[in-house]
C-alpha cells in the first residue's frame, strides 16, 4: 500500500526542507518528496492519498523523557497506552525512563520493555536505563550489556545522582559507549519536603519551598566534572535560570552538555500554583517569571537544545489529595504541539526551529536514525494543522491518566495525522 | 448585614468591608458569652463538624464552644480517629462527612490549601481552622477584634509579628488583614525564620527585636515550635530566646501602652518571658475570649446570617 501526501508544506529541517512538495510513502519508506503533482501514481487505486492542503508535514516527533510505568505502575499507564497518547501527540519515537518496578537497570527489563513496545506499541520505543542500580545511586548498572540491548543514554531520572563520586564514575565508564548521562538536576537536601518553586507565591501559600539553587548547583557540578572525565551531560528538564546560564557557559567553552525544556516550564510559572490544583506539581517545579524569561532566552539563542515533555502519567488516586502528598509530574505528550505553537506564536523560535527541537535535533544528540524525512528513510510523519484553535480537553487524552493542568486552556495547533513506519497509527478530526 | 461567601477559607478572599462587617457582628455575639445563661437559639438543628487532622486543644474548643452557644450540634473528628490512617483520601473523608448532610464543616490540616479542595467539591460551608503555614483566618479576625477593642481603631496603627514567620499562618493571615485594615507590619525574627521574598507581602523586615518593638502599638510575639525545626534554623532555644525572647526588660523600650497578643499556647520563658504574659500589656486571655465570639459570629454569617434571635 502506497501513501501520497499531497499539497501540504513540508517542513524537514535536517535537510533543510521547508516548502510545498508532495511525499510518496512505498513499503513503509519515504519513497519520494518532489514538488507538487510531480508525483503520480501508476495504480492510483493502490495508493491511498492523503490530502495535506494548509497543512504542515514534518517528521515524526521525537519525544526523549516519558514515564510509560509498566512494568509496576500499569493503572498510571502502559507501553501500549504511552505509545498511544504519543501517536495522539505526533510522536513516533519515545524514550522511557527507568523509575518503574521494577527498575530497568537491567536486561530483562529492559528487554521486556522493547518486546512488549514491539508487540503492542504505535511508537518506536528506547530505553533509557538507570545509571545506578535501584536508582539507588551507589553502584553503577552494567552499562556496556545494556547499551548491547539498546540503551540510548542514563537516567537515574526522578532521582539525582547525589554522590559525586559515582558522577564522575558514570561520565567516565559511559564513555566506552558514547553515550550520555542524562541528569536530573537536584540537590535533595535543598529540596527536602519541598513541594514548589522557593519564592514569593511559596511565602504567600506557606508551602516549602524547593529553592532554584538545588538544581543550579547540580548543574555545576556536573559541568564541572566534564573535562577529565569526558562523558556527555545530558541535563534533563531545565528549569531555572542559573542552570541555563551553566549550560550556555559550558557549551560557549566546548564542553559536551546538551538540555531539554518540557512545555509546561515554558508555559506556566509558579503562579499557577494558587488554588493548589495538584496538577501543577512537578520536579523540578514551576519557577518564577525570571527563570522562564531566562528558558525562553535559551531557547531563543539555542543554549537549550531540544523539547522533550517529561510525559509523567498518574492517577487521580495519586493526584487528588493534599498538595504536599501528591505525585510530582504531568502527562505531556498529547500537549506539546499546541504548547510549543505558543512559543512560535510569541516570536521565540521559529515554526522551522519547533520542529528542529522535536525531530532532527534529539535524533542527532541521541544518535538516532530518526526525525528526518529524507528518501529511503521510514516513514514516520506527523501532519498538523498550525492554524486549529480548540480547548484542550483531557478527557479525549489517549493516556491512561488525565493529570494536566492545561486543561480547558485555548490553543493553536492540531494533531491530523501520525504515520509509523508509513502506516495511519493516529487521525484526528 | 451581608457576607457573600460560602465558606472562610482565609483573609485572602475578604474584603475590607466584608473584615469590618465581622468585627461589627462580633460586639454582640461576645455578649452572649457573659450571661448567666450563655445559650441562643440561633443554629438549632444545624450540624457542625470540628475535622481536626492536627492537635489541636484551644482551637477546637473555642469553635465547639461557639457552634453550642448557638444550639447547633457540633461533632468532633480528630486525626487520629478519622480514616486516613487507613488510607482514606481526603476527598473520601469530606464526601463521606456530606453524605451525613453537616451545615458546616470546620477543617484543621497541616497541608496549605486542604480546606480549599473540600471547599470546591463539598457543598456545606467550610471553615479554615489552619492549613499548614499558610492561613488561619479565625485567628486573625480575633486578633483583629482584640486589637479593636483596646485601641478603638485598626487604620494606621504599628505592628510587630515576633518569631518564626515561616512556619505560621497566624502570622500570614494577620498580615492579610493588617494590609487590608491599614496598618503598618514589621516581621522579626532571625533570616533563617523569615521566607524568601518576604516583603512582596507588604511587610518590612527586621532582624533587631529591640529596635522593631521601640515605637509599634501591637507585639504579637508567635509561639516557636521546637518540634517543627531541624537544626538548620537556629542553634538553640537558648540562644534564640536571647536574641528574640519577650522579656520586662526589652518592653521597657517599647511604648507605654503597647498592647501584647500571642496565639498560643506559650513557651513560658522561650519566645514570651512569664512576668510579660502575665503583664498589664498581655492580652492573651482577651485572644481567647474573642476566638468564641468571632467563631459564632463566622458560624452564624454562613449560614445565611437571619436575624432572629440573636438578642
Amino acid at each position: 500500500m502506497k501513501i501520497l501526501i499531497k499539497g501540504g508544506r513540508v517542513i524537514d529541517p535536517a535537510n533543510t526542507i521547508d516548502g510545498s512538495y508532495d511525499i510518496l510513502i512505498e513499503k513503509g519508506k519515504i519513497a519520494a518528496v518532489e514538488p507538487p503533482g510531480k508525483i503520480t501514481s501508476e495504480n492510483p487505486e493502490g495508493t491511498k492519498e492523503i490530502d495535506a492542503t494548509g497543512l504542515v508535514v514534518a517528521p515524526g516527533f521525537l519525544d526523549m523523557h516519558v514515564h510509560f510505568r509498566e512494568p509496576g505502575f500499569e493503572y498510571k499507564e502502559t507501553i501500549e497506552t504511552g505509545c498511544q497518547s504519543a501517536a495522539a501527540g505526533g510522536f513516533t519515537s519515545v524514550a522511557v525512563m527507568p523509575n518503574t518496578n521494577p527498575v530497568n537497570d537491567n536486561r530483562s527489563v529492559t528487554e521486556m520493555i522493547l518486546s512488549q513496545a514491539k508487540a503492542k506499541g504505535v511508537s518506536n520505543v528506547y530505553a533509557i536505563p538507570a545509571i545506578s542500580c535501584g536508582l539507588k545511586g551507589e553502584q553503577l548498572t552494567d552499562m556496556g550489556e545494556l547499551a548491547e540491548c539498546g540503551a540510548i543514554g542514563f537516567s537515574d531520572d526522578g532521582r539525582p545522582v547525589m554522590s559525586n563520586e559515582l558522577m564522575r564514575r558514570a561520565l567516565e565508564y559511559s564513555r566506552m559507549f558514547d553515550l550520555p548521562i542524562i541528569q536530573h538536576s537536584e540537590i535533595l537536601d535543598l529540596t527536602l519536603g519541598g513541594c514548589m518553586n522557593e519564592g514569593r507565591v511559596s511565602t504567600e501559600l506557606g508551602l516549602k519551598g524547593m529553592p532554584t539553587e538545588a538544581e543550579d548547583i547540580m548543574v555545576y557540578r556536573d559541568i564541572a566534572l566534564l573535562p577529565k572525565t569526558g562523558g556527555r551531560l545530558h541535563v534533563a528538564h531545565i528549569s531555572s535560570a542559573g542552570a541555563v546560564d551553566l549550560v550556555r557557559d559550558a557549551k560557549a567553552k566546548g564542553l559536551p552538555v546538551t538540555c531539554e525544556v518540557a512545555p509546561h516550564h515554558f508555559i506556566l510559572t509558579d503562579e499557577a500554583v494558587r488554588g493548589f490544583d495538584t496538577n501543577t506539581k512537578m520536579s523540578p517545579p514551576l519557577r518564577a517569571q525570571r527563570d522562564v524569561d531566562a528558558i525562553l532566552e535559551g531557547m531563543r539563542d539555542g543554549t537549550i537544545d531540544i523539547i522533550a515533555t517529561d510525559h509523567a502519567p498518574h492517577a487521580e488516586l495519586d493526584k487528588q489529595v493534599e498538595y504536599s502528598c501528591a505525585a510530582f509530574g504531568i502527562v505531556g505528550l498529547e500537549t506539546a504541539l499546541p504548547l510549543s505553537m505558543e512559543m512560535v506564536e510569541q516570536g521565540v523560535i521559529t515554526l522551522q526551529e519547533m520542529i528542529a527541537m522535536l525531530t532532527s535535533r534529539p535524533a542527532q544528540l541521541f544518535k538516532l536514525d530518526k526525525g528526518t524525512l529524507s528518501v529511503g528513510r521510514e516513514a514516520d510523519v506527523t501532519i498538523f494543522d498550525p492554524a486549529a484553535e480548540y480547548k484542550i480537553d483531557i478527557q479525549s487524552f489517549k493516556s491512561r491518566s488525565k493529570n494536566s493542568p492545561f486543561d480547558g486552556r485555548q490553543v493553536r495547533g492540531r494533531i491530523c495525522h501520525t504515520l509509523l513506519k508509513g502506516k495511519i497509527v493516529y487521525s484526528g478530526n | 448585614m451581608s457576607f457573600p461567601h460560602k465558606d472562610l477559607l482565609g483573609i485572602n478572599q475578604l474584603s475590607k468591608e466584608d473584615i469590618l462587617t465581622i468585627l461589627d457582628a462580633t460586639e454582640s455575639f461576645r455578649q452572649i458569652s457573659q450571661r448567666p445563661i450563655k445559650k441562643v437559639p440561633t443554629l438549632r438543628g444545624r450540624t457542625i463538624i470540628n475535622l481536626f487532622f492536627e492537635p489541636s486543644t484551644r482551637t477546637r474548643t473555642s469553635f465547639e464552644i461557639a457552634g453550642k452557644r448557638l444550639s447547633a450540634d457540633v461533632i468532633n473528628i480528630s486525626g487520629s480517629t478519622s480514616s486516613v490512617t487507613k488510607g482514606e483520601t481526603i476527598l473520601d473523608t469530606g464526601y463521606n462527612l456530606q453524605a451525613m448532610n453537616p451545615d458546616i464543616i470546620v477543617v484543621r490540616h497541616s497541608t496549605p490549601g486542604v480546606p480549599h479542595i473540600l471547599a470546591r467539591n463539598l457543598e456545606c460551608s467550610i471553615i479554615n481552622a489552619g492549613d499548614g503555614a499558610h492561613e488561619h483566618p479565625t485567628q486573625a479576625l480575633l486578633d483583629m477584634a482584640t486589637i479593636r477593642e483596646h485601641k478603638k481603631t485598626l487604620q494606621g496603627l504599628k505592628v510587630a509579628i515576633v518569631g518564626d514567620i515561616s512556619h505560621s499562618r497566624v502570622a500570614r493571615s494577620n498580615i492579610l488583614a493588617m494590609n487590608k485594615l491599614g496598618m503598618q507590619v514589621t516581621v522579626v525574627g532571625p533570616p533563617t525564620l523569615i521566607p524568601l521574598e518576604m516583603e512582596s507581602l507588604g511587610v518590612e523586615v527586621s532582624h533587631d527585636l529591640v529596635s522593631a518593638i521601640r515605637d509599634v502599638d501591637v507585639i504579637m510575639m508567635l509561639r516557636i515550635q521546637a518540634e517543627r525545626h531541624n537544626q538548620t534554623s537556629f542553634p538553640s532555644l537558648r540562644e534564640y530566646s536571647n536574641l528574640f525572647g519577650l522579656n520586662a526588660e526589652k518592653l521597657k523600650k517599647a511604648r507605654e501602652d503597647v498592647i501584647i497578643l500571642h496565639p498560643g499556647p506559650v513557651n513560658r520563658g522561650v519566645e514570651i518571658s512569664p512576668d510579660v504574659i502575665d503583664g498589664n500589656h498581655s492580652l492573651i486571655l482577651n485572644q481567647v475570649n474573642n476566638g468564641v465570639a468571632i467563631r459564632m459570629t463566622l458560624m452564624y454569617l454562613l449560614l445565611g446570617g437571619s436575624d432572629e434571635n440573636t438578642d
